[in-house]
C-alpha cells in the first residue's frame, strides 16, 4: 500500500488541478509583475518576492486557456524550481487533501494535447475530477515555442 | 583534520607551481639561476615532506627527483641549461596532473613517471661522481622533526618511516668521496675541490642551512593577511547586496517623509553602506597579474612549437579585478597570447626580412578605465592579412564573397571572432583548428565584457579585452520606455543626448530607411527600444522633446531612443532563469527602491538583435591603426576653458553624467554649495576653487556671470559629488599621450589635445579635496 501523498487543489477557468504540497513554497497574493518583452508565451514576468527575482508563469497561458478577465482574483502558487522559485499564476487555491498514491491514474488519451503533457496524472474525487500537474514541464518555459519572427 | 591539511596544501601547491612556472621560465629569460634555485629548490622539498606525510608516494618520489636536481645545480655540479628548464617544466605539468587526480579520486595515481623521474635522477647525476659533496652530518635532520610534531601523527607507518626517506635520499644520488670525513664528524668542511665558489667557507654545511625547514609555509610570517574562503566572500557580497537593495528603499521611503531624524539615520546608512560595500568589493580584489602568471609558459610553449623566438613583457600587472571576472578572463587571456605567437609574430626569417629584430614580442597590458578593466594583448607581427581572413570567411562559407568585398576593415576583424573561423595556414597543435577566438568572445561578453581587434600591416595587432571591475553591483542608468523602466549598465554608457523639437529634423534622421542620429558630425545608427521590444514606439517627454542614450557595443556607438532617461543608480544584478537569459536582450534584473522589478539590458545583445553591429558601414574612429603604432587607446575629454584662455580636460570615463543648471539653482549649505538634484542634494565643488591655478589667484568672473554652468557628476567614496565648471568647449574622443611630469595637485599630467596642450584633471582627487575642506573647516 504506498503512502497518500498531499496535494493542494486550485482552480484555472472552472477546471480543477492540483500540485503535490511538498513542492509548494508559498502562496502570495497581489504580486507587481514586471512584465518581460519578447518572452513571450506564458511568462508574465518577475516578481520581486523578499529581494528574490522570481518568474512567474502565467498557467491559463501555459495551458491555452482564455486570458483571466480583467479585475478576477489571481493567485500566485510558489514552487521551487532548480535555479531559484517560479510564481505559477492560477485563478484561485482550493484545499489541501490528502489522497492514496494508487488513486492517481495516468491522464486519459482524450485530455487536449497543450494539457495532456503537462498533467502527470488524473485523480478522481467525489466532486469531479483532479488534474495533478507535472510542475517541472510547466515551469520549462524553454519548451515553450520561440518567438516566430525573432532575428537569429 | 587530514582533509584539512590535505586541502591546504592542495591550495597552497596550486600557487606554488604558478610562481615556479614563471621563475622557471625567468631563467631562459636571462635570469641569474642562483636566485630561482633555491626557491625553486624550497618548494619541491615541501612537496616532497607534506606528499611524504600524506602517504602521496608519486608525488614524492617526482618531487624528491626534482629536489636531487636543484640540489646538483646549487652546489654547482650542474649547470642550469636549457633542457633542464624543460624537465623542470615537465615536472610541474606532471605535479598538476597528480594535483588533479588527487582532487578527483583522493589518491595519487597509478602513473610512476618513470621515464620523467629517470630523466631528473640522470640530469642529477650527470657531474656527480666527479664533484662529490659532503653529506651533512646525521644530527642534520633534525629540522624535519618539528614538521612531525606539528601535525598529528599519521594513521599509517611511523613517522621516522614517512621522513627517513627525505635524508637517505641524496646518499643514493651523491655517495660520499672516498677521502672525506665520516659522515659524524660534526661541522664538515667541503674539502676545497668540492667547494662551490657560492658557499663561503666561514657558513655552516651549506645544505643544510639553505635548507628550509619543512611545514613552514613561506608566508606564514606575513600577519598582515588571512585566508578567506571564496564562499564566505561570496556570501558577504550577496549580503551587502541586499543591503544596498534595502537602502535604496529607505532612501525611498525618507524621500517621501518630511522627517529630519530619519533623514539624518539614512544618510548615515547611506554612507555605511557606500563604505561597507566599497570594502566588501576590495577584498574580492585581485591583481590581475594572478591571471598572467601561465602567460610566459604559454608564449614559450607555443613559440617552441613554431620555431619562432618570442619575448612575452607584461604590464599593470596589478591592476585589480574581481575574483569571478579574474578567473573568466583566465583562459582567455591565454589564448589570446598562443594566437598572438602562432599567428601575430612572423617566424624569424622573415621578420629579419622585414627589418625587425629577431624576436617578436608579445606585450599584455592591463589598466583600469573608468568602470572597466582593460586588457591589451599586442604584438609586433605582421598584422591581420585582411584580404586572406575575407577569403577564408569565404570559403568557410561565413558570408558570401560580394558580402566579403563590401566589409569594411573593422568588420572584417571581427569574422575572425565568428565560430568556426581559422585563419592558420597549417593547423598547429596549438591553434588554427577553428576554435577559440569565438570562445574568446563568449566567454568574455558573459561577464558583461568586449572583445575587439585592430590591426595594421606590417606592423601588428592587438585585442583588446574590456570587462567590468565587479559583477554584482554595478552603477546604472535607469531609462523608461513603455510603462517600464529598464537598467542600462554605465559601462556601455557615453551620452546622453535630449533633443528638443526644434533641433530633432537636424539631429534625428532617417537614412535609407534606417534611424540615425547625427552626433558632432559623426552618424549613428538609432535603435528606439520601445519598438525592438515590441511595446510600442518610444513617446516625447511633456516638453515635446525625445531622449537618446548612446551606448557602446564592441567599440561601436549606436542611440537608443526612448521615453524618458532616468537617475542613475548603483544596482544589484540578480541573474535571470537560463529561458529569459537566451532571449539574448536582458543580461539580468534589479530590485529597485520601489519594490518593482527592473530588467537590465544586454547591450551588445541588443545591438546585435537590432541589426547595428553587422550594418554599421562606417567604424566611427577612423584612426585606430594610428593609435595602434602610439599603443594609445582613445577615451573621450571634455574640454575646458581655464584661466588666461589655457585648456583643460576631463576624462569622461568616471564622469556620470554632464548637467547644465542655472546659477540660481546652487544653494549653500553649512558644508558648502549644494543643488537639489532629481529629488536628493547633490554637494558641489567650483573648479575655479578647486583648482589652485599657477599664474594667478582664482579668477574672478569676468564681466555677467554665465546664464548656465555645467556640473560634471562623478562618484567619489561612493556619493555622487557635483564638479562645477563655467566654460565648456566641446567634448572629444583621442588618442592622447599624456605628459605625467607636469602633473600638479588636480592635474594628472598635460597632453596635446585638438592640437593645443591641455591639462588633464585628476576630477576623483578635486572633489575629494574640495569636499574635505569644507567638511573640515566645519568640525574644526
Amino acid at each position: 500500500m504506498a503512502e497518500p501523498i498531499q496535494i493542494c487543489t486550485f482552480a484555472l477557468e472552472g477546471s480543477t488541478f492540483a500540485l503535490p504540497v511538498a513542492e509548494i513554497r508559498e502562496v502570495v497574493r497581489g504580486l507587481s509583475v514586471t512584465p518581460v518583452p519578447l518572452a513571450g508565451g506564458a511568462v508574465r514576468g518577475l516578481v520581486n518576492l523578499r529581494g528574490q527575482i522570481a518568474m512567474a508563469v502565467d498557467l491559463r497561458r501555459r495551458f491555452d486557456l482564455p486570458a483571466r478577465p480583467s479585475g478576477q482574483d489571481e493567485v500566485n502558487v510558489v514552487v521551487d524550481a532548480g535555479e531559484g522559485p517560479v510564481c505559477l499564476t492560477v485563478d484561485d487555491v482550493g484545499d489541501v487533501i490528502l489522497v492514496p498514491a494508487d488513486s492517481i491514474e495516468r491522464p486519459p488519451e482524450t485530455l487536449r494535447p497543450g494539457v495532456r503533457e503537462l498533467v502527470r496524472g488524473i485523480c478522481k474525487r467525489d466532486d469531479g475530477l483532479v488534474l495533478l500537474l507535472d510542475t517541472s514541464r510547466a515551469i520549462a518555459i524553454g519548451a515553450l515555442r520561440r518567438e516566430p519572427d525573432s532575428k537569429p | 583534520m587530514a582533509d584539512e591539511i590535505l586541502e591546504e596544501f592542495m591550495a597552497e601547491l596550486g600557487e606554488l607551481l604558478s610562481t615556479l612556472e614563471r621563475d622557471l621560465i625567468s631563467v631562459d629569460g636571462g635570469r641569474d639561476p642562483s636566485e630561482v634555485v633555491a626557491q625553486t629548490f624550497r618548494v619541491f622539498h615541501t612537496v616532497k615532506g607534506t606528499a611524504g606525510f600524506l602517504g602521496f608516494d608519486r608525488l614524492r618520489e617526482l618531487s624528491h627527483a626534482a629536489e636531487d636536481l636543484l640540489d646538483s645545480i646549487r652546489d654547482g655540479e650542474v649547470a642550469w641549461t636549457r633542457p633542464v628548464t624543460d624537465t623542470l617544466l615537465q615536472v610541474l605539468d606532471a605535479l598538476r596532473v597528480i594535483m588533479e587526480t588527487i582532487s578527483r579520486t583522493g589518491g595519487d595515481g597509478a602513473e610512476a613517471y618513470a621515464g620523467l623521474v629517470g630523466r631528473l635522477r640522470e640530469a642529477a647525476a650527470s657531474m656527480g661522481q666527479e664533484s662529490p659533496v659532503v653529506e651533512p652530518p646525521p644530527s642534520a635532520p633534525v629540522p624535519v622533526a618539528p614538521a612531525a610534531a606539528a601535525a598529528p601523527p599519521p594513521p599509517g607507518p611511523p613517522p621516522q618511516a614517512v621522513f627517513q626517506p627525505l635524508r637517505a635520499a641524496p646518499k643514493l644520488v651523491r655517495p660520499p668521496a672516498p677521502g672525506s670525513s665520516p659522515p659524524s664528524q660534526t661541522p664538515a668542511v667541503p674539502p676545497p675541490t668540492a667547494a662551490p665558489s657560492t658557499a663561503p667557507a666561514a657558513t655552516p654545511p651549506l645544505p643544510s642551512a639553505a635548507r628550509p625547514e619543512p611545514g613552514h609555509a613561506p608566508d606564514a610570517g606575513d600577519g598582515g593577511s588571512l585566508r578567506v574562503p571564496v564562499a564566505v566572500l561570496d556570501r558577504l557580497m550577496n549580503l551587502v547586496g541586499e543591503l544596498v537593495l534595502a537602502r535604496n528603499q529607505l532612501l525611498c521611503h525618507e524621500a517621501a517623509r518630511e522627517d529630519t531624524r530619519l533623514g539624518e539615520t539614512s544618510q548615515r546608512i547611506d554612507h555605511l553602506t557606500a563604505g561597507l560595500q566599497e570594502s566588501v568589493m576590495k577584498a574580492r580584489m585581485q591583481p590581475i597579474d594572478n591571471a598572467f602568471t601561465r602567460l610566459p609558459r604559454v608564449c614559450r610553449d607555443a613559440a617552441q612549437a613554431t620555431a619562432k623566438r618570442v619575448r612575452l613583457v607584461t604590464s599593470g600587472a596589478e591592476t585589480e579585478l574581481d575574483k569571478t571576472l579574474l578567473e573568466a578572463i583566465r583562459d582567455p587571456l591565454v589564448h589570446l597570447v598562443r594566437n598572438a605567437v602562432d599567428h601575430g609574430v612572423e617566424r624569424p626569417e622573415q621578420r629579419v626580412a622585414a627589418g625587425k629584430p629577431e624576436e617578436g614580442t608579445v606585450a599584455v597590458s592591463a589598466f583600469q578605465d573608468g568602470g572597466q578593466v582593460v586588457v591589451e594583448v599586442q604584438d609586433d607581427g605582421g598584422g591581420v592579412n585582411l584580404e586572406k581572413v575575407r577569403q577564408k570567411a569565404v570559403s568557410s562559407g561565413l558570408v558570401t564573397a560580394e558580402e566579403a568585398a563590401r566589409l569594411s576593415e573593422r568588420d572584417t576583424l571581427d569574422l575572425v571572432f565568428r565560430p568556426g573561423f581559422s585563419t592558420a595556414e597549417t593547423v598547429t597543435q596549438i591553434s588554427g583548428r577553428g576554435v577559440g577566438m569565438d570562445v574568446v568572445r563568449t566567454n568574455v561578453e558573459r561577464i558583461g565584457g568586449s572583445v575587439e581587434m585592430v590591426s595594421r600591416a606590417g606592423r601588428g595587432s592587438v585585442c583588446r579585452v574590456r570587462v567590468p571591475l565587479t559583477l554584482v553591483i554595478v552603477p546604472a542608468l535607469i531609462v523608461e520606455s513603455g510603462d517600464e523602466r529598464y537598467a542600462v549598465p554605465q559601462a556601455n554608457l557615453s551620452e546622453l543626448v535630449r533633443v528638443p523639437p526644434e533641433r530633432e529634423a537636424r539631429l534625428l534622421a532617417v537614412v535609407q530607411g534606417t534611424s540615425v542620429l547625427r552626433l558632432r558630425g559623426a552618424i549613428l545608427p538609432l535603435v528606439d527600444l520601445g519598438a525592438e521590444l515590441r511595446t510600442g514606439a518610444a513617446r516625447r517627454a511633456a516638453d515635446g522633446s525625445r531622449s537618446v542614450v548612446v551606448l557602446n557595443a564592441q567599440g561601436r556607438q549606436f542611440g537608443l531612443l526612448v521615453d524618458e532617461v532616468g537617475d542613475t543608480e548603483e544596482i544589484v544584478v540578480k541573474p535571470l532563469g537560463a529561458q529569459l537569459q537566451q532571449l539574448g536582450v536582458y543580461s539580468g534584473a534589479t530590485v529597485r527602491g520601489d519594490g518593482r522589478v527592473a530588467l537590465v539590458l544586454d547591450v551588445h545583445g541588443l545591438a546585435r538583435r537590432a541589426g547595428v553591429l553587422e550594418d554599421a558601414e562606417r567604424p566611427p574612429a577612423p584612426a585606430d591603426a594610428a593609435d595602434l603604432a602610439t599603443g594609445l587607446s582613445r577615451r573621450s575629454y571634455l574640454l575646458l576653458r581655464g584661466a588666461d584662455d589655457g585648456r583643460l580636460a576631463i576624462p569622461l570615463g568616471e564622469v556620470l553624467r554632464l548637467e547644465e543648471v542655472e546659477p540660481a539653482r546652487i544653494e549653500p549649505t553649512g558644508a558648502g554649495e549644494a543643488i537639489q538634484y532629481r529629488g536628493r542634494i547633490l554637494p558641489l565643488v567650483r573648479l575655479s576653487s578647486a583648482l589652485v591655478e599657477r599664474r594667478r589667484a582664482p579668477r574672478a568672473p569676468a564681466g555677467a556671470p554665465p546664464q548656465r554652468v555645467h556640473v560634471v557628476v562623478q562618484a567619489v567614496g561612493g556619493r555622487d559629488v557635483g564638479l562645477v565648471v563655467d566654460s565648456v568647449l566641446d567634448v572629444v574622443e583621442e588618442a592622447v599621450m599624456l605628459d605625467a611630469s607636469r602633473a600638479r595637485p588636480g592635474v594628472v599630467g598635460c597632453a596635446v589635445i585638438q592640437g593645443r596642450i591641455t591639462e588633464v584633471l585628476d576630477t576623483a582627487a578635486l572633489l575629494s579635496a574640495g569636499m574635505e575642506a569644507p567638511r573640515e573647516a566645519a568640525l574644526g
